[in-house]
């Protein structure tokens, strides 16, 4: 997987931090549009489970995604605590429901871990490497991977 | 900029050009003599070829060329634009834009259908009609031939002149005129009476008088403060045409006007005799006052050369009296109308795409300003404070951005109206019929969107009324009908929406044979009883061709099925009235614009969704005793001695796992794509409205069953139900039941 390291441009890069359960995941800021609270979506008919449906942005149609259940994790039940990430994943904008936004992290390519060598398919998949920062572990997220053309193909 | 920019807008332009000669063309085809017109239609050539010399898009520049020498001739009344002349101009236009195209994307066009309309074009330019041509041919004066040479550098043209005026030896020939008078809806507020204008007109000469009552709309639609009727006036003016002017001197910023003489009583014999060609003159640039004398003959002994100078004289003459203050006047005043039209065209190309982002956050302020009123009513019961005031200003204004936003996507049909009159030219002459196309309210105008996808569903249907609706000129002659066939495009709006009628006068539908080839397709049964109507209608069922052999021209495999699903997809509907040996009509009624749809507001399951209105028949409320089972899970609804399956939206959704009570809800009586009735079941209707569209692909994908989105008033995203798809998924192709998600483009 170290191929996933030396893809990641020189210098410093910024992330931002989110939490899911116990777990800490992040992304590349440059592909996050803004955080706003939760509103209620009207559901789709037909979606994925981690689909939980769309949201007004503006005047766009925003399909929202419950983040920990397409990562295979326990679905969230969303309250207005929790925090909508907008983010920008191709020509795309989706909304990924996460529990809190923690941090925002600058790094260097040093500071980013290969992913190890896992079984999961699902984890190898979306994981671009891992982060160790004051004894947290923080699992760095291709976006572009979770929600691939495959995908949108199969649909 | 690089060059391939400078590249796009030159082509860009050259479209406007295109456009611009096409609609000078029709307008000279239709006899109009407007040296203005003709020099629109030149200028329009020439910049083409000097932009295309500048890209070195040689092709384009050796046809533009030959075209603009053609036309050059036609602007110093060397050519008379005859019928014969025109077809070949027309024609000369298409293949410049063919050629126009082909420089842009990298294509070719058949080399010899350009060659030959050169060979042509020279022909003209050389004074000789076209071999077809049975009309008289009217020799160009020798004289006048020459006159060009001198002329050119200065920009003069040498104009035939008569002199009869000046020798004050006889009257001029009191002339008919044909006044076309048509009011602006505004005529009245200005201050103007049609009555009276017509009062005084008829103080000008003998005249009869039309009432064209086109315009009238229906009584719902009409302003009683707002001009509707138009008027057509043969009159015998005793002093000329001036006479008639004067009489809509102050009214004509407020109408439609247009004089045309059309017939010289004494004039004519002398005419044919001549071989000059009668040339409107105005003296007005000469004469104290804006003064228009009437098309005179000139006799042909009179050199042309000689005649210019004349007039050149006569010119230099009248600039010295300019010094009087009338003349100054008359001057700037003619100035200044020259300044206010071209004002009146001043346009500004935008990309659509800002256009639509400004109509997005117009819809997200309208939303907005709905969501503000309602907190504040909530918050503040007394109603009269500032904050209310300023609230409801603030809520007039929005709702005139609004239409204003709206506005700015409106474009008239005219544009497609003048590519159809290029297909019924083609298509014609495949096809060895001779046919006119006469178009109505082109200048009405819908949404950008609807224009673009309203060029398809037309060319088809005006392909099939050339090839099948209108017949042979022999079959037209033996029937007793003139042997030219017109059809007619009109385009108006009617309560909101835009109504496009196609009329032809031809055969009609062959009811025998329509009814015959639905049998054997098996779309009816054999002992079907239909009414007339029911049979026209049968066209445009899927797979129906009325063509016994497939031509080239309309069996392309598409039929009037495909034209009615392209009309339906705009939110729209089509009809068919036929008459056997008359002609049929096909009238399409559309919405303005693709933004917005008129909606029903329904819940189900405890979602809002919405009904396109245009889908819904009727709504209707069940009663226990008309629901029937039918079968393990179907359930019928008998609605008035027939039985139409019900469908609850709300499982089809997949909002619920189990039926619901019918009796407890509402139908929505639909008409599906296939043409089959279904009752759809919700559980409440909240309201009708108008709903602005948002697409659920741009980040989402499509969803089966649902057609796009909108945002409500609460700020909150409503489904708009696809009705076809969810009839479809009732028919048994069920709806895709899981999805994967695809968020990713």
């Amino acid at each position: 997987m170290s191929y996933a390291v030396r893809s990641l441009a020189e210098g410093n890069r910024e992330l931002i931090a989110f939490r899911i359960g116990e777990q800490e995941f992040c992304v590349n800021i440059m592909s996050v549009r803004e955080i706003r609270g939760w509103t209620p979506a009207t559901p789709l008919p037909h979606s994925p489970g981690y689909v939980l449906g769309v949201i007004n942005l503006r005047g766009a149609v925003l399909p929202i995604i419950d983040l920990s259940k397409r990562l295979g994790m326990k679905p969230v039940e969303p309250s207005a605590r929790h925090v909508i990430i907008v983010a920008q994943v191709r020509s795309k904008i989706i909304g990924l429901l996460v529990e809190a936004v923690s941090d925002i992290l600058t790094v260097t390519e040093e500071n980013i871990q290969p992913t190890p060598e896992i079984s999961s398919d699902l984890e190898r998949q979306y994981a671009r490497g891992i982060l160790a920062i004051d004894k947290r572990m923080i699992c760095l997220i291709e976006l572009g991977a979770l929600f691939t053309d495959a995908e949108s193909e199969a649909a | 900029m690089d060059m391939n920019e400078i590249k796009e807008i030159f082509f860009q332009e050259c479209e406007e050009q295109l456009a611009e000669l096409e609609s000078g063309l029709l307008k000279m085809n239709d006899g109009d003599r407007d040296p203005e017109t003709v020099n629109a239609v030149f200028r329009a050539v020439h910049s083409i070829k000097g932009g295309a010399g500048a890209f070195g898009l040689d092709d384009l520049v050796a046809f533009a060329h030959v075209f603009e020498t053609t036309l050059d001739c036609v602007r110093s009344n060397k050519l008379e634009p005859g019928p014969e002349v025109m077809k070949v101009m027309l024609k000369s236009a298409d293949v410049l834009a063919d050629l126009t195209n082909a420089a842009r994307d990298g294509g070719s066009v058949d080399s010899s259908r350009s060659s030959g309309l050169v060979k042509e074009l020279e022909a003209l330019a050389h004074g000789e009609m076209p071999a077809a041509s049975s009309a008289p041919a009217p020799a160009p004066a020798a004289p006048v031939a020459k006159a060009p040479a001198a002329s050119d550098d200065s920009g003069f043209q040498p104009i035939p002149f008569s002199f009869d005026g000046f020798g004050a030896d006889e009257e001029p020939a009191p002339s008919i005129f044909e006044v076309s008078f048509k009011p602006r809806r505004d005529l009245y507020s200005k201050g103007n009476e049609a009555a009276l204008l017509l009062r005084d007109l008829s103080r000008v000469g003998e005249m009869s008088i039309n009432c064209i009552m086109d315009g009238l709309p229906s009584l719902d639609d009409l302003d009683p403060e707002e001009a509707y009727f138009a008027w057509k006036i043969q009159i015998k003016p005793e002093k000329g045409e001036e006479a008639i002017r004067t009489v809509f001197e102050f009214a004509e910023w407020d109408c439609d006007l247009e004089i045309k003489m059309i017939e010289a009583e004494q004039a004519k014999p002398a005419a044919e005799e001549l071989p000059m060609i009668p040339v409107p003159f105005d003296l007005s640039a000469l004469d104290d006052g804006p003064e228009m004398v009437a098309a005179e003959t000139v006799n042909a002994a009179v050199d042309a050369a000689e005649t210019a100078t004349r007039v050149s004289k006569l010119a230099a003459a009248k600039a010295e009296k300019k010094e009087s203050p009338a003349a100054a006047a008359a001057a700037a005043a003619a100035a200044a109308a020259a300044q206010a039209n071209n004002a009146a065209g001043q346009t500004i190309r935008v990309d659509l795409d800002r256009v639509d982002r400004l109509i997005n956050l117009v819809g997200e302020l309208v939303i907005n300003q709905a969501m503000l009123s309602q907190s504040v009513i909530e918050n503040d019961a007394t109603g009269t404070s500032a904050v209310n005031m300023g609230l409801e200003e603030l809520q007039q204004l929005t709702r005139e951005i609004q239409d204003s936003v709206m506005a700015i996507r409106a474009q008239p049909v005219k544009p497609v109206f003048q590519r159809m009159s290029r297909i019924v030219r083609e298509v014609a002459d495949m096809v060895g019929k001779s046919i006119r196309l006469v178009t109505e309210g082109e200048n009405t105008e819908v949404d950008k969107t609807v224009i673009d996808k309203l060029a398809e569903p037309l060319t088809h249907m005006i392909r099939n009324a050339v090839d099948h609706g209108i017949e042979s000129p022999e079959k037209r002659a033996a029937a007793g009908k003139e042997p030219e066939g017109t059809i007619k495009l009109t385009a108006k709006h009617r309560s909101g929406r835009i109504v496009i009628e196609l009329v032809d006068d031809g055969a009609g539908i062959n009811r025998e044979r329509v009814k015959q080839k639905a049998i054997d397709n098996e779309l009816i049964a054999a002992d079907a009883n239909l009414t007339d109507e029911e049979i026209d209608n049968l066209i445009f069922a899927p797979g129906f061709s009325t063509a016994d052999k497939i031509s080239d021209i309309s069996g392309r495999g598409v039929g009037m099925d495909v034209v009615k699903r392209s009309i339906q997809a705009l939110g729209g509907r089509i009809s068919i009235t036929s008459r056997p040996g008359l002609g049929s009509t096909f009238t399409m009624s559309l919405p303005l614009t693709l933004a917005v749809l008129d909606g029903m507001v329904v819940t189900v399951a405890g979602q809002t969704l919405v009904v396109p209105l245009t889908a819904i028949v009727e709504t209707l409320q069940p009663e226990a005793q008309n629901i029937h089972s039918f079968g393990a899970n179907q359930r019928l609804i008998s609605i008035r001695n027939s039985f139409c399956p019900l469908v609850d939206v709300g499982r089809i959704l997949n909002f619920r796992g189990t039926q619901a009570n019918p009796v407890e809800g509402v139908a929505l009586l639909v008409e599906s794509e296939g043409g089959g009735q279904r009752a759809l079941m919700v559980d409440a209707i909240q309201g009708q409205r108008q709903v602005v569209i948002k697409s659920l692909e741009a980040n989402y994908t499509h969803v089966p069953g649902i057609a796009a989105a909108t945002i409500l008033g609460d700020g909150r995203v409503a489904l708009i139900l696809d009705v076809d798809a969810v009839v479809a998924a009732s028919r048994g192709q069920s709806l895709k039941q899981e999805m994967s998600l695809a968020v990713a483009g």
